[in-house]
């Protein structure tokens, strides 16, 4: 039996946490530069000019990609063989966001009360996302989310008559009244079915993938191409000043549903898309 | 593209009627940070018709809430935050002189018509580029509001800190000019 330690899992979650907001992946940097190639405008090849230029300095100097490193979501899948010895996995993970938030310099933004609203920090609690899995290995991504993409995310649902035809409105009608406010050039999660919470879930998952591998379904991967042409075509542009690069990605995901529902979620990220993911 | 325009705070009415909607700048000096809880600690006061912390006449706010600073440096990274969370104070504080905002994102139709009618002029950083942005900033002093941790207002030192004009004292709209340039069904 594989047996997993609460201080393995703080000392991995904490180093997510910091490396995530310091180092973009490679597909993120490779998708920026490839959009410098490709953008129209003058001024959004500035712009994508300054942001390779940043995702280099904040490797370097180990300092985050945007100073708004986000709440920590946290996706955990759980090998049901697996054992985890020390304490409780919950709480190993907190710790681990408490430390990594902490010991990184990175910027504490979790109010405790949504009300009330006093800051925590140590910007826990994190959101955890808990899936089951077989086997008997941990793996947990740390996918620190900023608020400004965040808060231009939406979701709708939509009648099943409205189709396919209205889904895609729906995310375009997300991409437009978001314009210059989510950071964009844009990695667009759009998570189509279920019900309403498995639908923004989705949406979230769908940033995971990474930027510029196609969906593995045939029928989505055209989807999402017709989305990201049309998305482009708005006119945005990076940070919202005119071109034709307003997003690198958009990947979709969809789940069955009820006969009577059709959810729709569009989950924004900016181009500081940030996670990391470790299995133990 | 034109070479970027260099600026420096206090903003004369002649400096801001020179940048239009698109124009590149670099801005060198003094600029103080200021989030929602020091736009709502300032205008609560000017509600009580008491004085402000700091002077803001022909000077420049930028809308940052940086992450801490490592030992030995300045700041952490410090790109911009979204405007519109501070438009339903903005106009009085342009009441009381503010020339300049830096932030990202869209202002309100009352923020784009105050900035008419005080010749005031709305800047957008590149948001996400806090890495890039940190290396701009030479000097970072807490001046108001200390209990407000890293939402206080700082002071801070700035040298060639790039921007572009989005919103002018023309009623010119960078996001809504740009978007419809390059929208391909207009
Ligand atoms: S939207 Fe993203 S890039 Fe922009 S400020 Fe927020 S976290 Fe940073």
């Amino acid at each position: 039996m594989h047996n997993v330690h609460f201080n393995t899992v703080v000392e991995a979650t904490s180093r997510l946490c910091r490396e995530a907001c310091f180092v973009l992946e490679p597909d993120v940097v490779a998708a920026l530069r490839k959009a410098g190639e490709d953008e129209v405008s003058a001024s959004g090849r500035d712009i994508l000019a300054q942001l390779q230029e940043n995702a280099a300095i904040a490797a370097r100097d180990d300092i985050p990609v945007c100073q708004d490193t986000g709440i920590a979501v946290v996706f955990v899948d759980v090998g049901q063989d697996l054992r985890f010895t020390g304490g409780i996995l919950e709480e190993a993970i907190t710790a681990g966001v408490r430390d990594g938030y902490t010991r990184g310099f990175l910027r504490k933004s979790v109010v405790g009360d949504p009300l009330t609203r006093k800051n925590t920090g140590d910007n826990t609690p994190p959101v955890i996302h808990w899936r089951v899995v077989a086997g008997d290995r941990l793996k947990i991504s740390v996918v620190p989310k900023g608020a400004g993409s965040e808060n231009m995310s939406a979701l709708k649902m939509l009648k099943p008559a409205e189709g396919l035809a209205g889904a895609k409105q729906f995310v375009l009608d997300t991409v437009s009244a978001a314009g210059p406010n989510p950071c964009p050039p844009l990695v667009v999660g759009v998570g189509i079915g279920g019900t309403m919470e498995k639908a923004a879930l989705l949406a979230k998952e769908a940033i995971l993938r990474p930027v510029g591998t196609p969906n593995p379904d045939p029928a989505l991967a055209a989807l999402e191409n017709d989305l990201l042409a049309a998305v482009n075509g708005l006119g945005i542009g990076p940070m919202g000043l005119g071109g034709r690069v307003t997003a690198l990605a958009v990947h979709v995901l969809t789940f069955a549903t009820h006969i009577a529902s059709l959810p729709v979620a569009v989950n924004l990220n900016c181009h500081a898309v940030r996670h990391k993911t470790v299995v133990l | 593209m034109a070479e970027p325009v260099l600026i420096s705070p206090p903003l004369t009415d002649e400096m801001v009627s020179g940048l239009r909607a698109g124009t590149r700048v670099l801005i060198s000096g003094r600029v103080f940070t200021a989030r929602d809880a020091a736009h709502k600690k300032m205008v609560a006061l000017l509600e009580q018709g008491k004085e402000l912390p700091i002077d803001l006449s022909n000077q420049i706010i930028y809308y940052v809430g940086p992450s801490p600073a490592r030992p030995g440096r300045i700041i952490g990274a410090c790109g911009p935050t979204t405007s519109g969370r501070m438009d339903s104070y903005t106009p009085q504080l342009l009441g009381r002189g503010l020339k300049g905002m830096i932030g990202k994102g869209f202002r309100s139709p009352d923020v784009i018509q105050a900035l008419q009618e005080y010749r005031a002029v709305y800047f957008a950083a590149v948001g996400g580029a806090g890495a890039l942005l940190s290396g701009c900033v030479r000097a970072a002093e807490v001046v108001a509001y200390p209990e407000l941790g890293p939402e206080a207002i700082h002071e801070l030192t700035v040298v060639n800190f790039p921007a572009i004009v989005v919103n002018d004292i023309y009623g010119g709209d960078l996001y809504r000019e740009g978007c419809r340039q390059y929208a391909v069904n207009k």
